[in-house]
């Protein structure tokens, strides 16, 4: 599962570098950040970078809401970003298009190297980076860095290199995607702590950015992730309605292990449904609003410990 | 002084009960509490049950607040009155609907009773909120929700206003109260937060059957909440913008005691905002989602005791 690798990353110097916010429209402290640092954008500038502010959803932040026809943050897929239409596509896969034009072309060297992409969950799940590839040993570095500026603070590091439940986010576009997603917070609610711990997250993540270019070499280093395993949907009946909530046990216990035998939901009449896998799992994103119309309670996933190996700029 | 007299108040028996969920859709323990009862009284034929109502459909099934307008505001004597013009919102269209079945408000023939299931994003546990701090029933329903589930933190909540002027979907009702439970996100069910809501609703249920079957219910005192004045988040003059949030040592704070001086905002730079009342005051449907765009960013009330006379049915069935 690791891959170790003696010889030093050699890296361009991470110059293009954006932060978004309002990829979901109704997730308040990315949309907060980002529209105070396009006012003010000092406390996000370092030494070599420009790192830009933006908004990605704009028509979504300003009715508040996830998503004006599709979700944005699903949106970015090969055949939507050379889907023809312009104007006349879905709002979200012509915003996908514009935003792949200014920050990408995904997959190409005029791509930004970094862009940071601010979520909110209803989920417990605190401070989580979010990570789409094992083998960026710029993000595993980084994340490294912002796991111990943060200590004993956690923040914890979500894999997702699933085949069948990655998805196109808008962060994608860059050479480095990384998701920053904070909760608990309700959608449209925005509450201090949580706005402050994404606020020093970031700060952590441009002071790791800025070393870098200034040639600190950061040396082989562990990163402990949480690799997704697979999606639980809630019970339905035979019309597709939900019949069971996530139980009392399991609520609020992101990150905890879900052993065989476990209570996992509660019918509305109260009996309780156990988790039937065959082995301990590591739940998360348990009980997000948004994924009750995308058939998931919550997520599976197992631990790891992956190698990053030496970074350092070219 | 004759034994058997009795010196109380008397009230009729309440025949028409009506519980109502759903009124804002994204409020999802109401949603699935309606569901589910209608679902099993399709399975039961069960007499005596009370009338269900799922009040906003469309919202409930778009898991929105509203559509167009806010239901839970239509409700006033005037609102139901006015004309309806061909380009009426939905939930005014549907306001009249409510009206006709549970209503019409303000006549003989409206429903005796209504229960309004709603959530907040706010953490202030199980509150009653009446238009009403003199309506013996609600009181005497609170008085015994609080006698069985002591654990369950609870308030009761009151909005002075007049039956005619109360403009919240319960004020059909000839006696009523919106139950509210939180803390839970719009959109979700927590099934603790689900839990609390059936099981209060199971107990003002039986209260009413236990009121219509002749129990005596003995008088004592109950805390009111009575609402003083809304607070709007700190805005930026010229874009109207939130320039500061719920600060940390009042979020979630329901019904602790406020007083001058104390901190209340944090701007986005840090500084703290404190609290430049002169009163102390108890806030409530602090950081409340549905509030950001009616300019709330807490409520501020006063508590009060109200002594409850006892109470039971009248014993003539006539009016």
């Amino acid at each position: 599962m690791s891959s170790y690798n003696n010889n030093s990353v050699r890296l361009n110097a991470a110059t293009k570098v954006a932060v978004f916010g309002g990829t979901h429209g109704n997730e308040m402290s990315g949309v907060t950040l980002v529209n105070l640092w396009m006012k003010n954008s000092n406390e996000i500038q370092r030494k070599g970078v420009e790192t830009k502010p933006f908004i990605t959803n704009p028509k979504a932040v300003e009715k508040c809401t996830r998503y004006v026809d599709t979700d944005l943050n699903r949106a970015f897929t090969a055949e939507n970003l050379s889907a023809p239409g312009g104007e006349s596509l879905p709002y979200e896969v012509w915003r996908a298009q514009e935003i792949n034009n200014m920050f990408g072309p995904k997959g190409s060297p005029e791509a930004y190297d970094v862009i940071f992409d601010l979520h909110n969950t209803t989920s417990n799940m605190g401070c989580t980076l979010i990570l789409e590839s094992s083998k960026d040993h710029f993000n595993l570095q980084m994340m490294n860095y912002i796991k111990k500026a943060l200590a004993p603070a956690s923040c914890l590091v979500l894999l997702n290199e699933h085949p069948l439940l990655k998805y196109s986010t808008s962060r994608s576009v860059a050479k480095h995607p990384v998701g920053l997603e904070v909760g608990p917070q309700p959608q449209g609610v925005l509450r201090s702590n949580i706005f402050d711990s994404m606020r020093v997250i970031i700060k952590h993540a441009l002071d790791f950015i800025e070393l870098f270019n200034e040639d600190v070499e950061f040396p082989p280093c562990t990163v402990e992730v949480f690799r997704v395993l697979e999606r639980v949907d809630y019970p339905r009946d035979a019309n597709g309605n939900i019949i069971a909530m996530v139980h009392p046990n399991l609520q609020d216990c992101d990150w905890e292990p879900l052993n065989p035998g476990d209570p996992m939901f509660q019918t509305f009449d109260g009996k309780t449904i156990h988790y039937q896998g065959p082995g301990t799992v590591y739940p998360t994103f348990i009980n997000e609003a948004a994924y009750y119309e995308k058939q998931q309670a919550f997520v599976t996933t197992k631990r790891e410990t992956l190698v990053a190996s030496a970074v350092k700029k070219s | 002084m004759p034994a058997n007299v009795f010196l109380g108040a008397c009230l009729p028996k309440l025949s028409r009960v009506a519980v109502c969920g759903g009124t804002h859709g994204n409020e999802l323990s109401g949603v699935y509490l309606i569901k589910e009862l209608m679902k099993r009284r399709r399975e039961a034929d069960d007499e005596e049950q009370p009338i269900l109502v799922l009040s906003n459909p469309r919202a409930a099934q778009q898991c929105l607040r509203y559509i167009e307008v806010d239901l839970n505001r239509c409700f006033s004597h005037d609102a139901l009155n006015a004309p309806l013009s061909d380009s009426a919102p939905y939930e005014v269209i549907r306001s009249r609907e409510i009206n006709a079945v549970l209503g019409p408000k303000g006549s003989a023939d409206s429903v005796d009773f209504i229960c309004d299931l709603h959530n907040t994003t706010a953490n202030m546990g199980l509150c009653f909120i009446s238009c009403s701090d003199s309506d013996w029933i609600s009181l005497h329903i609170f008085k015994y929700l609080q006698l069985c589930i002591p654990d369950i933190p609870m308030r009761y909540l009151h909005f002075d206003l007049s039956h005619d002027e109360a403009y919240s979907l319960d004020s059909v009702g000839k006696h009523g109260f919106a139950m509210e439970v939180g803390p839970q996100p719009h959109g979700v069910v927590r099934s603790n937060v689900y839990t609390t809501m059936k099981t209060a609703l199971e107990l003002v249920l039986h209260w009413i059957r236990l009121f219509n079957c002749g129990t005596v219910f003995e008088g004592g005192p109950v805390d009111v909440f009575t609402l003083v004045k809304h607070v709007d988040y700190p805005r930026d003059c010229s874009t109207h913008d939130i320039v500061a949030a719920i600060h940390p040592l009042l979020q979630d704070k329901d019904f602790c005691l406020l007083n001058p001086g104390d901190p209340v905002f944090q701007t986005f730079s840090g500084e703290t905002i404190t609290y430049n009342g002169s009163e102390s005051l108890y806030p409530f449907f602090i950081n409340e989602c549905a509030y950001y765009e009616k300019g709330i960013a807490f409520s501020l009330s006063r508590k009060s005791r109200v002594n409850v006379p006892s109470l039971r049915a009248n014993r003539d069935q006539s009016r």
